[in-house]
């Protein structure tokens, strides 16, 4: 019933990031896992972000203004409804977090809202019901958990000329999601 | 899985449990067509709770199994319109296989379809077990995840019995000798 070919029969990877064979596009809309592993990037000095840092312990309800990236330990609700929560590889958090995007690299214990992102990365592990708009995996992550996604409503269309049918054909081809798949040697595909 | 999909194809707003752990691809596939997705690690959760290896022994301790159900298929009745175990069932030895299929008959909402997958001929050695991944509704990436003896084999008349609950079981033996098992409450 399934289309099976094995691509390999020895299981070594591939590198991270290599791309598919042009004759097996794979087509996803939403950023893949095999995305080359990225590192824990702290914000610029100019831009607005707190940290709490991997001795802070908090429990209770933290509303920021601002991007938080938290690298301790926390416990209760967390609130950046316009901003981004940076979850670092110490940071423990048991609470339900509400923000624009969240990128996680430690651990969350807790339902999750965002109206943008979910970024969860390499190692990170998040136990929870999540709701957001998009979401990425790194492959080594853990999630166990209820994914709803969250489709923001299409802008109200600004009235247009009308164009020609040849125009309209080639923008609709591309706007295709165009992210291709790198299968790791070691996959087999059914 | 043609099946399956077909059904996620025609419905909408159903919720889906995943089996084999979260990886990009599956999520994509499910969400994109508008239905939710729970994802579990199963395979990871029965080696925290009975250990790596060959924990068949350990999978016949009351007090175990009540624990692993409880973490694992912790879901109200009805929660799910669809399951996809894969290979998982094969790795459950006989009182734990029975629970857990009972727990997923439970779970799944009247007319909900299960996926899974078991071996067709028998292997006593350690196989290769995998994480999968859906690419689309004829495609399934297998990655490779260590390997496992499977508790017991299954002819059909075996797997008939095993969801003798549920309304029907429809099997197809696959090219790589595997039989592919739908099942519907």
């Amino acid at each position: 019933m399934w289309n099976r070919s094995r691509k390999d029969e020895d299981f070594t990877p591939n590198p991270i990031g290599a791309s598919a064979a042009p004759s097996e596009p794979v087509k996803e809309g939403i950023p893949m896992s095999t995305l080359p592993s990225r590192s824990f990037e702290p914000r610029s000095e100019n831009s607005h972000n707190a940290v709490l840092g991997k001795s802070v312990i908090v429990k209770g309800q933290i509303i920021s203004r601002e991007d938080l990236t938290i690298d301790g330990e926390v416990e209760g609700t967390v609130e950046l409804h316009e901003h981004r929560l940076t979850i670092g590889a110490n940071g423990r958090v048991k609470a339900s977090v509400k923000a624009r995007e969240l990128v996680v690299l430690g651990t969350i214990h807790g339902d999750v809202e965002t109206s943008d992102k979910i970024d969860i990365r390499k190692d990170a592990k998040l136990v929870g019901d999540i709701k957001t708009a998009r979401i990425v995996i790194e492959d080594g992550a853990y999630f166990k958990g209820n994914i709803d996604i969250v489709r923001p409503e299409a802008a109200k269309p600004a009235p247009a000329p009308a164009k020609p049918p040849a125009a309209a054909s080639s923008q609709s081809s591309a706007s295709a999601p165009s992210s291709a798949l790198a299968a790791g040697a070691g996959d087999h595909k059914r | 899985m043609d099946q399956f999909c077909a059904v996620l194809e025609e419905r909408r707003q159903l919720k889906i449990l995943d089996l084999a752990g979260a990886s990009q691809s599956t999520i994509s596939f499910v969400t994109e067509q508008g239905h939710q997705l729970y994802s579990n690690d199963f395979l990871l959760q029965l080696d925290d709770c009975f250990g790596e290896g060959d924990s068949y022994e350990n999978q016949a301790d009351p007090r175990n199994v009540e624990r692993f159900i409880g973490a694992a298929l912790d879901f109200p009745r009805a929660s799910f319109d669809g399951v996809l175990a894969w290979d998982t069932l094969e790795y459950l030895a006989p009182p734990l296989l029975a629970t857990t299929v009972e727990r997923l008959h439970t779970i799944m909402r009247p007319g909900a379809g299960l996926l899974s997958i078991f071996r067709a001929q028998e292997q006593k050695e350690p196989v290769t077990s995998f994480s999968y991944r859906i690419q689309d509704r004829r495609t399934i990436l297998l990655t490779p995840r260590g390997a496992r003896r499977p508790a017991q084999f299954f002819n059909n008349r075996a797997l008939e019995k095993l969801f003798q609950r549920f309304h029907s079981v429809k099997f197809f033996l696959t090219r790589d000798a595997l039989r592919e098992v739908i099942v519907k409450k």
